[in-house]
Order: structure tokens, then sequence, then C-alpha cells
């Protein structure tokens, strides 16, 4: 079958015109086309067999989990809008090649409506009712950039804001819609969810379900309430409109309508809510429609007035009625487009929509006036025209229909009146645009449009004549499996025929076109009357409305979000509290079943200079120096506290690194204020951030002890079984380290290195006033170098590179390893720069430190990959025991090289880090832009 | 021995919450690096406390658990980068907005400009 690949080649056609704009007009044109015109034709070949009542559907399934599909179907439904889709789209791109002026761009014109094109197609062709969804909301996005093409115009922008927001909105709605439905039904399947009416009805979610699918399709068909978007959509390039808001992206919601009626239809509230939606906005846009100067705005609310009547019609009780909907929606999407395309015409010709201007143009454009005439006698519904025969099935179906008890007469005599009005603004657009004097200040002389331009509008009026006279060749195979696809059970009898007999029906028509002609004869009491009314401007409404609720949120979020991150900082961690104290309210005890190991002194000793360090540094926080030094109190008596408790790799690590931060924090300090100012504005602020902190702090002890005194099923006894014989050392912090979460240590070493490097960049922009003066006023000392620590540091250096390179070669059997030997390099030659200056060493050291980094990371990444080499993955380590003579038995192992890796790694990155941050004082200072 | 170490534990992450909560940057790195002290140790306690059993084979029965170790050593070295990160960064704030609060601004200079306006 061809119908898959038809929502493709459009979607595919998107970028023809982007790619063809460069070539002459008609080129451009003739390309865009092609593909549209192919996708036409697989419609064409497929229409027999949907004719003959067949449906398909061609799924390829994607997250089967989630119901997620591409899938798409062809019925009689899909098929009738396909065509209309495909059909007006044509006649579209031809009649924009004559309208769009040489200042527009039309290759982007063409791309966003194939777009639109590919959204239609995709919404009625979808079989999956989450990608029905998502082409719904392209089609709100394409005709979003279609509405405010013309984007230096401001009504231009305002309207295609107004309608994406409001049929966006829609959007939305549907989306929970479908997601309920598919809950219920248990599929997303449009197979299985039209099959599956009964049960939805059944359901206690159908009232939700049916509230969102008519948010959904009232937003996007303009029904009132929320029809006042559709007027200011018309600030869109005719073109546009014709395509938009006469046959298709409006048609999407009574598309949406029709595809689910046989799941949602059927019961009393569908029947009053949509039966009188779409009554009230029948006469709502027939009566506003009268009194619209502008061509297009009468346009606009015939549109509504139309669609309000397909509404009305889905929502009477009758199966026939469902058939008249169909059909409507066939003749209105043709004699609208031809409508719009002459309206078109006429701006495009004269220069002017405004119908107090235009007047008499029978005489400069005759061909145009006969099928503008034409088409809106079919408007009107006069016989021998398509719009008459559907207005008579659906005046013959409000006699038929009873939902409204004893008041059902309300609906056929609301209707004729509606119908008098359409007649009515029918001959406004004849009378007023061909007829009634001479044209008023017009720019330029009207006159005939070229050749082609015309074309589609013939075509259009062409259809609503042979449909009008000959029903039953032309559109009846088409209607009834469109009906058959909306019914989803047999068709009723109908009858398509021109002449009935003289009947009810007859006289409503005729009653409607004598009205009209009363009405318009009159409308100059009429139009006194109208004016009474004050003007309200739903663009001022809705910009106001959009303008407050934006102000509203900006308020909100400013009073959420201050700017202060001390503030961020609070909530954060109040938050963080509120979350991890509920499950520890769920525990009986915080003490568990292991036994305690008991108390000595030396455990209080630490155990109180922790506590007394951690309190002086919160206490003295405000002398910047003293807290430093209390820190590195708490931070040593951390280092013995590791060594007591068996963990000699993190007490040289937890020592080191002290050593490194300590002179880090020194170094920074240099720049900071000495004191830190307190903190006066708020005192609430101290006691709320005291009670936060306490809290906090209550809770990590109480889990720490319930951690260390609950039994624990570890699973380090599967490292400690394996180190030795499967990574092939004893120590087995640096065996888990190097080997068995070797990936982890790589990427902690790249992280490293990324921190090092931003801290890098970070100094590399940094203007700061240096202090030749102390807090206390006196200037620093000028003997820098002290000759004693020179000396001693000097020649402390080999002994110093000796012993790490001896931490570092005994880390995989005892303490030690590569990050704890890095850091003692590292240590030893801070010593240097601190001792002799950067000057000096920069003389004599010239390692650039993102190199070592660099090094380090590549030589851990080489040793990973490695052991791709031998078909293991990556970081599998390899050990061997080699015998040399005087030196005896050793270990060869790649875990060693991983190791070197690090230990790069960690030289270059403290180095960069402390280096850097040294040479701000001095000439060899990083300047921005500098590698 | 467990309490004391959990008091101390807890102790020490209150006091580092309650820098990290004040307005200095200076400030906020002392209490960031107290309050990865507190982290790292309580890491350190869930493979419980044990004393004079490293985790280096030797051929006896009981050993300290070598998980938490591995995972606390490199987290004390990154705790480092990020310290220093910190540190580094709190000086281009005050290099580049004249202040070295963390909001930008000293509170008290901004009320008094709320103040005035």
């Amino acid at each position: 079958m061809h119908y898959f690949w038809v929502p493709f080649l459009p979607m595919l056609g998107i970028l023809v015109p982007l790619l063809t704009n460069k070539f002459s007009r008609s080129v451009c044109t003739l390309a865009t086309a092609i593909l549209p015109a192919l996708a036409l034709c697989f419609i064409l070949l497929d229409l027999p067999a949907v004719f003959a009542g067949q449906s398909f559907s061609r799924s390829i399934e994607w997250i089967p989990q989630l119901g997620l599909a591409l899938s798409f179907r062809l019925d009689g439904l899909s098929a009738l809008f396909s065509l209309l889709i495909l059909g007006i789209g044509l006649l579209v791109i031809l009649y924009a090649r004559y309208y769009l002026s040489k200042k527009d761009h039309m290759g982007r014109f063409y791309c966003y409506l194939i777009m639109f094109m590919t959204a239609m197609l995709g919404i009625v062709m979808s079989n999956n009712m989450l990608q029905l969804w998502f082409f719904w909301e392209l089609t709100s996005i394409s005709s979003f950039l279609l509405i405010g093409f013309w984007s230096h115009n401001s009504d231009a922008r305002k309207g295609a804001r107004m309608a994406l927001t409001i049929t966006g909105a829609g959007g939305l709605a549907l989306l929970a819609g479908i997601i309920l439905l598919g809950q219920v039904v248990g599929s997303y399947d449009l197979d299985v969810v039209l099959n599956s009416g009964e049960l939805v009805k059944q359901h206690p979610y159908y009232l939700a379900i049916l509230g969102l699918f008519l948010i959904g399709a009232f937003t996007k068909s303009a029904q009132f309430p929320f029809h006042f978007w559709l007027p200011h959509a018309m600030a869109a390039p005719t073109p546009v409109s014709a395509y938009l808001h006469s046959a298709t992206m409006v048609k999407a919601g009574i598309f949406l309508l029709a595809r689910f009626y046989p799941v949602l239809a059927g019961t009393e509230v569908w029947f009053v809510v949509v039966s009188l939606t779409g009554l009230f906005t029948l006469l709502l846009g027939a009566y506003s429609a009268l009194f619209k100067h502008d061509l297009k705005g009468l346009l606009a609310y015939s549109t509504i007035s139309h669609l309000g009547l397909i509404v009305l019609l889905l929502g009477l009780n009758t199966q026939l009625a469902a058939i008249a909907a169909v059909f409507h929606i066939m003749n209105h999407a043709v004699f609208k487009a031809s409508l719009f395309m002459a309206a078109g015409i006429i701006d495009h010709e004269s220069g002017s929509r405004d119908m107090r201007k235009l007047n008499g143009l029978w005489k400069y454009m005759p061909i145009t006036a006969t099928l503008a005439m034409v088409a809106s006698a079919s408007m009107a519904g006069v016989p021998l025209l398509n719009g008459f025969l559907s207005k008579e099935m659906f005046f013959a179906e409000t006699l038929d229909q009873s939902i409204l008890g004893a008041m059902s007469w309300l609906i056929p005599v609301l209707a004729t009146i509606a119908g008098a009005f359409a007649v009515a603004y029918s001959l406004r657009f004849i009378h007023d645009v061909f007829f009634n004097g001479e044209p008023k200040g017009l720019t330029k002389t009207p006159h005939e449009p070229p050749r082609y331009m015309r074309v589609p509008v013939e075509v259009l009026v062409a259809i609503c004549l042979l449909v009008g006279i000959f029903p039953n060749y032309t559109i009846g195979p088409l209607l009834s499996s469109a009906s058959l696809a909306v019914l989803n059970h047999p068709l009723p009898e109908y009858n398509l025929s021109l002449w009935h007999g003289f009947n009810i029906p007859l006289m409503m028509s005729g009653l409607a076109i004598v009205g009209g002609l009363a009405i318009y004869l009159n409308r100059k009491h009429l139009f006194k009357f109208a004016g009474k009314f004050p003007d309200i401007d739903a663009k001022v409404e809705f910009e106001g409305y959009i303008q407050s609720s934006v102000k509203w949120a900006q308020k909100v979020t400013a009073k959420l979000e201050t700017g202060s991150l001390q503030r961020y900082a609070f909530l954060l961690c109040f938050f963080a509290l509120l979350l991890i104290a509920p499950p520890l309210l769920e525990l009986d005890t915080t003490r568990g079943s292991l036994p305690g190991t008991p108390v000595n002194g030396a455990v209080i000793v630490a155990a109180v200079l922790l506590i007394a360090g951690s309190l002086a540094t919160v206490i003295w926080s405000h002398y910047r120096l003293i807290a430093l030094l209390m820190l590195s109190l708490v931070g040593l008596v951390v280092s013995i506290t590791f060594a007591y408790f068996s963990a000699p790799d993190l007490a040289l690590t937890q020592l080191s690194v002290e050593i490194v931060t300590v002179i880090l924090l020194l170094l920074a300090l240099y720049f900071f204020p000495q004191h830190t100012p307190t903190d006066k504005s708020r005192p609430n602020h101290f006691v709320r951030d005291l009670a936060v902190a306490s809290f906090i702090g209550c809770i990590i002890g109480s889990i720490c002890f319930a951690l260390m005194t609950h039994p624990l099923d570890s699973i380090s006894e599967f490292f400690l079984a394996n180190a030795k014989t499967g990574g092939g050392g004893t120590n087995v912090v640096n065996v888990i380290l190097v080997d068995f979460r070797g990936f982890d240590t790589f990427g902690e070493i790249t992280v490293l290195g990324i921190a090092a490097l931003g801290i890098h960049k970070l100094i590399a922009g940094m203007r700061l006033s240096m202090r030749t003066k102390d807090h206390d006023g006196r200037p620093w000392a000028t003997d820098k170098y002290p000759v004693l620590l020179s000396v001693v540091s000097q020649s402390l250096l080999p002994l110093f590179l000796l012993i790490s390179a001896y931490i570092f070669m005994r880390g995989h059997n005892l303490p030690g390893g590569g990050f704890i030997a890095g850091l003692i390099t590292s240590i030893a030659l801070i010593q240097q720069y601190l001792a002799h200056g950067v000057d000096w060493m920069v003389k004599r050291v010239s390692v650039r430190y993102h190199y070592m980094i660099a090094i380090g990371l590549v030589t851990a990444g080489l040793t990973g990959l490695g052991s791709w080499m031998f078909g293991r993955p990556f970081l599998t380590s390899w050990f061997e025991y080699v015998s040399l003579p005087w030196i005896g038995k050793f270990e060869l192992t790649s875990a060693l090289l991983f190791d070197l890796g690090v230990y790069f790694t960690v030289i270059g990155a403290t180095l960069l880090i402390l280096a850097s941050l040294g040479k701000l004082t001095t000439k060899e200072r990083i300047r921005e832009g500098e590698r | 021995m467990e309490l004391v170490y959990a008091v101390c534990v807890g102790f020490m992450s209150a006091c580092g919450i309650f820098l990290m909560l004040r307005g200095h940057t200076f400030t906020l790195v002392i209490g960031l690096t107290l309050l990865s002290y507190a982290v790292n140790l309580f890491l350190f306690a869930s493979g419980g406390l044990t004393i004079g059993a490293p985790a280096v084979l030797n051929g006896s029965e009981n050993y300290a658990d070598p998980l938490p170790q591995a995972l606390v050593l490199t987290a004390i070295v990154i705790g480092f980068a990020m310290t220093a990160f910190a540190v580094i960064l709190a000086m281009r704030g005050r290099s580049d907005m004249g202040n070295d609060h963390v909001d930008g601004t000293e509170p008290f200079d901004r009320l008094a400009a709320e103040e005035k306006s």
C-alpha cells in the first residue's frame, strides 16, 4: 500500500523550497509542488480500496513498552481529509506564487506551508494517539510561523502569539485527555481505542476525558468561548488564511470530534455540550460576520459560524447528522478556500480589503467577481451549489433531533435565523464589493489578476458546481466511506439528491433566503444598532491578560528567587533536612545490635580536640587566620583518626592533602581581607542557620551511629578474597583503586584535572589589588626568602623525592600508592616555591603542569586500553613475578603503570593550582588569553 | 567508642554547615572544608571501626573494610580539588565584583541602597 509514505513525502519536501529558493519563483513553486502532488497520487491510488469500505493501518514499533509506535492508517475519514489537505494545499501553493511579493522570502513561506501540510497529514493519518498529538502540536507551531510570516507587522506577531497560546494550551489539554483515554483503554492504538466506545463511556473518567478532548477540539476549531483568536489570525498572508482557516487547521478540531465520535459520542453530556456550543458559535459567528468591514474579517467570522454548524451537527443525536457534518466539512472547505483566495485577489489587485472603500468592482474584474459570487452563493446555501445540499441536510437533521426535550423546536428556529444571517453576509460580500456604486479612495485601479492566480479559484468553484449538481457521481463514494469511518458501523439510508420534494427543510431554506434579503436591505438600521455596543478588541484584552499574568509570574519569581546565593544555600539545606528526617523516624532505635568498642583515653582526647577545633573554627571565623589554623588542627586530628582506625592509606593522604590545603588557603588569604565584617543585617538569620545546621548535624550523627551499630552485609569480602589472586597486591585499598574500581579512579583523576584547568582559567582573568601592608598596617617583611628555609628545603628535596618513589613503588602491597606519592612530590616542589620564590623555580623547572595532567591521564587511559590488545575488558590488570640477578624476585604489574598515571595527574593538578595562585603576585602571573 | 565518633561527626557537620551558610566566601570555604572532613569520617565509618587491622593482607583473619577506605581516599583528593576551585572562584568573585560576599553585594550596602531609593 502506498498510503504509509504519504506523510513522509511532504516531510521530505520541507527542505525543497529552501534549496530551490535561489532559482526563479516558478521553479521554486514547481519543485515545492512535486512531492505533495506525488503524495496526492498515492492517496488516489489507494482510494478505490477505501471506497470499497476497507481501512488500512500499518505500524513500526518504537518503544512498545510505552505504547509508542510510528503508525499510520487510511480509512474513509483520513482519505477525505488527506484529499482536502493535499488538494487545496497544491492550489494554495500555486496561488501563493502570484500572491507573494518580491520582498517576501518565498522559500521560507513554502517551507512553513509544507511543514504545516505534513503536520496536518500526520494528524489525519495517525493510528497512534500520542503520535496524533505530536502532529497536533506541530500544526500549532507551524501555524504560528505562518500567521506571523510578516513578522515586521505588529498585528501579525500578536495574532500569531494569540493563536499559538490558545491552540497550544488546548493541545496540552488534549494530551491529558489522550493519556487518560490511553490508561482507560490500555492502548494508544486507534484500532483498539475506536472499538472501545462502550468501555470508555461507562468509565468514571469519561467526563474528564470528554472535557479535555472538547477543550482541545474547541480551541483548535475556534468554538465559543475560544473563537476570538481566529479573526486575529487574519493578519496572515491570504494564502495562509485560505489554507489554514478554511480547509485545514480549524478543521483539525472537527476532525478530532469526528475521529473519536465512536468512542466519545452518544451520551447525554456529549449531545448537550457539543450541540449547544456549536449552536451558539453558529449564531455568534453569523451575526458578527455581517458587521465586519474587512473582507477577511467577514470570512473569518463566517468560518467560525460554519465550524459551529459542523460541531452542532456532530452533537445532534441522529446518525444522519454525522453524515451531514462530514458532507459540510468538504463543502465548507471548498467554497471557503475559494472565497479567501478571491478576497486575496481583490486585496492584491485593488490595494484594500475594506468594504467601505471597495464598491463596484464588477466593472474592473468581471471574471473574479463571477467566481466569488458563485462561491458566496454556495456559502449562503443557494440551490444547485454544494453548500445548498449540506445545508438542507443540516436543516432536516435539526428537525429530527430531540436533545432539548420539549424545547427541541428551538434548534431548527435558531438554525434558520443563523441561515438568514449567512445569506445576509454572503449578499453583503457580493453586493458591497462588486456593485453598490464606485470604489472610494483606492490607491490603485483594480484589475484582473494574473491568469494563473485565478486558476485555483476556478478549480474550487467548478467543484462547488459539480458537487452541487451531480452529488451522487462526484462525492457519493467519498462521503459514504468517510461517514462509515466516523460512525464505525453500517450507514443508515440517506439520499443525496437535489430535490426531495416540497418539505420543511426546503421551506427553511426559502425562509433563510428571504430573511437574509430582508436583513441585508435593512442593514443600515442594524449597523446603527450594532454600533451602540462598545467595540471590544480581543487583541487588546488578550495582550492585557498576558501582560498581567507575566507580571504576576515575575512577582512570584522575584519572591522565590531573590538572587541571594546565601538564601538558596539555606533553602537547599532546609529541604535536604525535610527529606532526610522522615525515613529516620521509622527506625525503632538508633543503637543497633552490634557490640560497641570500649572507649579509651586517646579517643577521648582526640574527640575533645575535634570538637574544640570545630567550635573554635566557628567562634573565631571572623578572624580568618585563626579560623584557618583551627581548621588545620581538625584536619590533623582527622588524619590521626584514620591512622588509629586501621586506615594508613587514608591517614597518609589526609595528612598530605592537609598540608596542601592549608598552603592554598594561606595563599588565598593574602588576597582577602583578614577579618570578616560582622553580618549585622538580619540577626534572625543567625538563629535560623544555627537551627538548621544543628538539626542536620544531629541527623548525620544519628545515621552515623546507627550505621556503625547495625549489622551490615558488606561486599568487601570479595575484595579481600580476590586482591592477591586477582589483582596481585596485598594492599587491598590500593588494589581496589587501581584495579577493581580502576574506572572510578580514572574518572576521579579526570575530574581532578578538569578542576585544575578550570582554576587555571579562573586565575588567568583575575585582577586583584595586592596589599603592601597587613591588617594592622604593618608593611610586609622585605626579607623575602629566609636563608635557613631555602637551604633546608633544597637539601630535603632529594629525600622527599626518594620517599615518594618508595611510597609509590610499595603502594600495591603496603600503604602508599599513586595518590599519596603524588601529593608528597607536590609538597616537596611547593616547598621549593615557598623557600625560593616563583622566579627562582621558573628558571629551574620548565615543566608545564597542564601537560603533566595530560600525560598522567593518557598514561592511565592507555594502560586501560592496553588490555584490549589482549582481548580483555578495559582496565583489566596484568601481573607477573620476575627475578633479576642481584635484585631478586619482584612483581611487575600493569596496575603500577596506571598508578603512575594517577601520580602524574595528582602532581600536575596540585601544582597547577598552587603555582598559578602563587604566581599571581609575580611578573610570571598568567594573563588572560595566554595558554 | 561509636557514640563518641558519631557525636564528633555530627558536631563537625553542624559546624561546617553553619559556616557554609554564612555570607562571606572565605568563611564558606572553611565551612566546606570542615564539612568534607565530617563527610569523609562518616563514609569511612560505614565500614565499622576497626583497630589494628589494616586491609593489608598478611594471613590474619580480621581486616578493616577496605571499600570505604578506597572511596574516601579519592574523596579526600577530589575534596581538595573542590575546595581549591571554590576558593579560587571566591577570589575571582572578589576581583570581579569588588567584595567577598556570596551574593555579590554586602547586605548592609544593599539595605542602605534600598532605603535610599
